[in-house]
C-alpha cells in the first residue's frame, strides 16, 4: 500500500507539473492544447542537455549542475514551444484548436528527433534526480510517505503553491485573470492583453516541460520512452478536474496518479481490464466537468477561453 | 462669479470615410456642474465624449483641461488628466468581486492588497451615498450595481471629470432617481459631470446647462433654468416640430384578445405571472406600464406561445370567421399564422428579432421563407418588401444589402417594426418599441403604431415612458411583480395614479379583489 501511494504521488507531480503550467496558460485565455508536444520537447531537451553535460565533463560530474543544467534545458525547451503557440496565436491570429494539436505533433515529433536512442548516461542522471534525504530511509513510514522524494516532487508542490498565491493575491495574478476573463475590459483597463498572454504561456509551457522531464528522470528512473505526449493530455485534464486551481491539483493529480497506476497494483485483472483501468482519469474527469457546469456558476473556465483577441474588433 | 473652467473643447472636427461626426465643436464645462448633452441619434455627441476620454483622436481641434491644453491619445491619458467615462456597454470582469473589477489595471505604489481597496472603496460608497457590497461578483448584480461599479472605478481612480454615455436608459425610475442623487453629491463635491441622455425630462431635472448638438455641431449651450423642453427640442432639430401623438377614437372596438387567469414559473420555477386577466380589443392600443422586469416580456411570450403557461387561457377570436381559438394548444408558427404578431423589440435589438449580419432582405425572408416553394429561394418580394420598408419608414441606410448590423439602432428598430406590420396581423405586440431612439424616430413609431390602430388591429404596447403611454394609449393595464394592479384609462389617468399602481404590492390587490 505505502508503495502504491508512494509510487503515486511520483508519478502525480508529473502531471501536477504539467497541469499547473497549463492552468497559467489558460488563464490568460490561451486553450493550448500543445501541452503534450510542449512536454515531449522539455522531457527532450533536459535529456538531452544532461547527456551533453556528462559527455563533456567525462567523470567529474557535479551533481548540482546534473540537476540544474537539465531543469534550465527543459524550462527553455517549454517555454521556446510556448512562444511558437503565442506567436502563432496572438501575432499571426491563428486558431488555438488547431495550433495546439499542430504543436502537439510538431513536440512529439521533435522529441523523437532530439533523442534518437535511449542512452545508459539517462539512468545515470537519473539518480541525481531521484536522490533523496539521507535520513528519510531512518524515518520508518513518516519517511517514506513525505520524504523520500527526489527533487522533482517537491519542485512541483512550490510552484503549485505559488502559482496559487500569484494568481490570487498579487496584481499580477489579477490582471492576468482579467486578461483570460475578459480581455477587452481588460484592455480598457490599460493592460498590455498580447504581453500577458505572451508572458503567461511561456511561463506555463516552460513549467509544463519540466513535467515532461520529470517523467523521464524521475518516475521511469531515467528509461526514455515515446509516450510522455500521453501524460500531456492527462495533464490537460487534470486541469479541469481540478476547475482550472493549482492547489486542488495537488490532490488531484495524486488522485490521477493512483487511477493510473492501480492496474498494475490489482492482481487478476486481464491486459484488456488494465487498459480500461487507465481510462478512469478521463472518465473523472468527464464525470467533473457535467456536474461543475451544470450545478456551480463559479468553477468555470476562464471566459475568454480560447477566444481571439484583437483590439480593432471590438 | 464665475465658476473656473474645467474642460475646454475647442473647434473639434472628426470624420470617420466620409461621414463627418463633429465639426468645428465647442464645449465648455465648469467645475462642479451638470452639462447636459443633448441630440439625436447621430448628432456626434458620442464620438465628442470618446475623444475627451482618449478612445479616438481629434482630426482637429483642441482639448483644455483646466486651462491647459491636453493630447489625450488613450483612456490612459484621460486618466492622468481626471477624465473618466462610463460606457453604454460595460466593461466588467463577470466572475471578478466589484472590488476586484475596481482594482484592474490600477497601477498603485507599494504591495497589492486587495483589503486596501476595498477600504478606499467603501471610503467613495460612503462619501457619495452609494449602495453596493463591494465584495460582490459582478455575475450576480444587477444593471445597476453594474453601474454603479463603473462609476467607482472612475472615481477610484481619482477622476474630475465624469462623462456618462445615456446612464439612464437600462435603469428603472427609482434606479435613476437614487443616481441622479449621487451625480448632485459628486456636484457639491467640486466635480464636473456630463451626461448624454434622450430623455428630455431627465435633462431637465438633472442639468445645470445643456449643450445642444445637432449634426456634429454645436447648436447652442443654455442654462437649464431658462429653458423648456419645447424649445430644447426645437434647438435639435433645428426647426419648430410638433411633438403630438394624434389618439383617435377605437372604431367599433370588438373583443380580439382575451385573457383569463394567465400564470406561468420561469426556468428556476419561481412564479413570473401570476393570476392575469385581461382583454385587447381591436382597433384601440392597449398599453402595459411597470417597473422593467415586472413580467412584461413573459406576458408577451406567453402570447407568443414562448412561455409556457401553468394556468389560465388565452383566448382568440378570429376576424374573419369569427371562431374562438386559444392560443395555448398552438405552436409559435401556428400563431403567427393567426396574425398575432410579436415585434419584440428587448434589451437587445438584434437578439430576437433581426440577424444582424444578414441584410434588410434577407431578415424579410427570415418571416416569409416557409411560404415559399421549391428548393431555391425567391428573392424578389422580400426584396420589394423591404424596399417599400426603406422608403416608407425612411429607413437611413446605403441600400437593402446592407447588414442590419451596421445601420443605427432607430433604423434597425424601424426595420423590424416594419416587418412585421407588412404581415398585416390582427394583433401586434411591441416591447420597448423606442428604446435608445431619438425624438423623431420615436415618434414615426409611435404613428405607425397608430395606423395600425387605425386599420382594426389590436394593438399591446409596453413602454416605459409613462408620459409616452398616457397621450399614445386608449387604456393602460398596469402590472407588477407578475400581477395586474390595475386598468386606467389613457385619456384621464393621472401619472401618480399609474405610479402607484406600478409599485402596489400584490397583498393590496388580492385585498381588494376580496371586497
Amino acid at each position: 500500500m505505502l508503495a502504491f501511494l508512494v509510487s503515486a504521488i511520483r508519478l502525480g507531480m508529473t502531471f501536477l507539473l504539467g497541469s499547473t503550467g497549463e492552468t497559467i496558460t489558460e488563464k490568460s485565455g490561451h486553450l493550448n492544447l500543445g501541452i503534450p508536444g510542449v512536454m515531449c520537447v522539455g522531457a527532450a531537451c533536459g535529456c538531452y542537455a544532461e547527456y551533453m553535460y556528462f559527455k563533456a565533463v567525462g567523470a567529474a560530474i557535479s551533481p548540482v549542475l546534473a540537476v540544474i543544467i537539465p531543469l534550465i534545458a527543459s524550462l527553455l525547451g517549454g517555454g521556446l514551444m510556448g512562444l511558437l503557440f503565442s506567436f502563432l496565436t496572438v501575432t499571426l491570429r491563428a486558431n488555438q484548436n488547431v495550433t495546439g494539436l499542430a504543436i502537439t505533433t510538431l513536440g512529439v515529433g521533435m522529441s523523437e528527433y532530439i533523442i534518437d536512442e535511449a542512452s545508459t548516461i539517462f539512468t545515470k542522471g537519473s539518480k541525481y534526480f531521484t536522490a533523496h534525504l539521507p535520513f528519510a530511509d531512518d524515518l520508518g513510514w513518516f519517511g517514506e510517505l513525505f520524504l523520500s522524494y527526489g527533487v522533482f516532487v517537491y519542485l512541483a508542490l512550490i510552484i503549485a503553491i505559488v502559482t496559487t498565491y500569484v494568481l490570487n493575491k498579487t496584481r499580477v495574478g489579477l490582471h492576468l485573470r482579467a486578461v483570460g476573463e475578459n480581455p477587452a475590459t481588460a484592455d480598457a483597463a490599460g493592460i498590455n492583453v498580447s504581453l500577458y498572454r505572451y508572458g503567461a504561456t511561456c511561463i506555463g509551457c516552460g513549467i509544463a516541460g519540466l513535467g515532461g522531464l520529470s517523467f523521464i528522470m524521475d518516475y521511469l528512473n531515467g528509461n526514455w520512452e515515446y509516450c510522455v505526449d500521453a501524460i500531456g493530455w492527462l495533464a490537460i485534464a487534470l486541469v479541469i478536474f481540478t476547475v482550472w486551481k493549482p492547489n486542488l491539483a495537488i490532490f488531484g493529480s495524486i488522485i490521477f496518479g493512483a487511477l493510473y497506476i492501480a492496474s498494475s497494483y490489482i492482481t487478476g485483472v486481464s491486459f484488456a481490464g488494465k487498459e480500461l483501468f487507465k481510462m478512469l482519469p478521463y472518465i473523472v474527469t468527464i464525470l467533473v466537468l457535467v456536474v461543475t457546469s451544470m450545478r456551480s456558476k463559479k468553477n468555470q473556465p476562464p471566459q475568454a477561453l480560447g477566444l481571439p483577441y484583437f483590439r480593432e474588433e471590438r | 462669479m464665475e465658476k473656473p473652467i474645467a474642460l475646454a473643447c475647442r473647434g473639434i472636427t472628426k470624420t470617420f470615410g466620409r461621414v463627418v461626426a463633429n465639426r468645428n465643436c465647442d464645449l465648455t464645462v465648469y467645475k462642479g456642474e451638470i452639462l447636459a448633452i443633448l441630440g439625436e441619434n447621430g448628432s456626434g455627441k458620442t464620438t465628442l465624449m470618446n475623444m475627451v476620454a482618449g478612445i479616438y483622436f481629434p482630426d482637429a481641434g483642441q482639448i483644455f483641461v483646466n486651462g491647459e491644453e491636453a493630447v489625450i491619445a488613450s483612456p490612459k491619458d484621460a486618466f492622468a488628466y481626471k477624465i473618466g467615462m462610463i460606457h453604454q456597454h460595460f466593461k466588467l470582469v463577470d466572475v471578478f468581486t466589484a472590488c476586484e473589477n475596481i482594482a484592474l489595471g490600477v497601477e498603485d505604489e507599494g504591495r497589492f492588497r486587495l483589503s486596501d481597496v476595498r477600504k478606499k472603496v467603501i471610503e467613495i460608497t460612503q462619501r457619495y451615498g452609494f449602495i453596493i457590497d463591494p465584495d460582490k461578483r459582478v455575475a450576480d448584480m444587477s444593471v445597476s450595481e453594474k453601474q454603479t461599479v463603473e462609476i467607482l472605478k472612475v472615481l477610484y481612480r481619482g477622476a474630475d471629470i465624469l462623462i456618462l454615455d445615456e446612464p439612464t436608459a437600462v435603469l428603472t425610475p427609482q434606479e435613476t432617481e437614487k443616481l441622479f442623487a449621487v451625480l448632485r453629491r459628486m456636484r457639491e463635491d467640486g466635480k464636473s459631470i456630463i451626461i448624454i441622455t434622450h430623455k428630455m425630462h431627465e435633462v431637465l431635472s438633472i442639468s445645470d446647462r445643456v449643450a445642444v448638438l445637432r449634426r456634429g455641431e454645436n447648436a447652442g449651450t443654455v442654462n437649464t433654468a431658462d429653458t423648456n423642453a419645447a424649445d430644447l427640442t426645437e434647438m435639435m432639430m433645428g426647426q419648430k416640430v410638433e411633438l403630438n401623438i394624434e389618439r383617435s377614437e377605437p372604431k367599433n372596438p370588438t373583443e380580439r384578445l382575451k385573457v383569463s387567469n394567465l400564470s406561468a414559473v420561469n426556468e428556476e420555477g419561481r412564479p413570473v405571472l401570476t393570476d392575469i386577466s385581461f382583454t385587447a380589443y381591436s382597433g384601440e392600443i392597449l398599453g402595459i406600464a411597470g417597473i422593467a422586469g415586472s413580467g412584461q416580456r413573459e406576458l408577451l411570450e406567453a402570447i407568443a406561445g414562448l412561455q409556457s403557461v401553468q394556468e389560465g387561457s388565452i383566448e382568440y377570436q378570429d376576424p374573419k370567421t369569427g371562431k374562438l381559438e386559444d392560443l395555448r394548444d398552438k405552436n409559435p408558427i401556428q400563431i403567427r399564422d393567426l396574425g398575432v404578431r410579436l415585434s419584440f423589440v428587448p434589451e437587445d435589438r438584434l437578439g430576437m428579432g433581426l440577424v444582424g449580419n444578414m441584410d434588410i432582405v434577407d431578415n424579410m425572408m427570415l418571416r416569409s421563407y416557409q411560404k415559399g416553394q421549391g428548393f431555391f429561394l425567391h428573392r424578389k418580394e422580400p426584396r420589394d418588401l423591404a424596399q417599400t420598408i426603406i422608403e416608407d419608414l425612411q429607413v437611413v441606410t446605403p441600400g437593402a444589402s446592407t447588414p442590419v448590423r451596421q445601420l443605427s439602432g432607430g433604423n434597425v428598430q424601424k426595420v423590424l417594426v416594419g416587418r412585421e406590420i407588412a404581415a398585416a396581423p390582427t394583433v401586434l405586440m411591441a416591447a420597448y418599441p423606442v428604446r435608445g431612439l431619438d425624438v423623431n424616430a420615436s415618434y414615426t413609431i409611435y404613428n405607425l403604431l397608430n395606423r395600425q390602430k387605425e386599420n382594426g388591429v389590436a394593438v399591446i404596447f409596453v413602454g416605459e415612458d409613462l408620459d409616452v403611454l398616457m397621450e399614445l394609449c386608449d387604456r393602460i393595464l398596469v402590472v407588477n411583480a407578475g400581477r395586474v394592479t390595475g386598468t386606467v384609462d389613457g385619456r384621464t389617468a393621472k401619472k401618480d395614479e399609474i405610479g402607484l399602481l406600478m409599485t402596489k404590492s400584490h397583498e393590496n390587490v388580492a385585498g381588494e379583489g376580496e371586497q
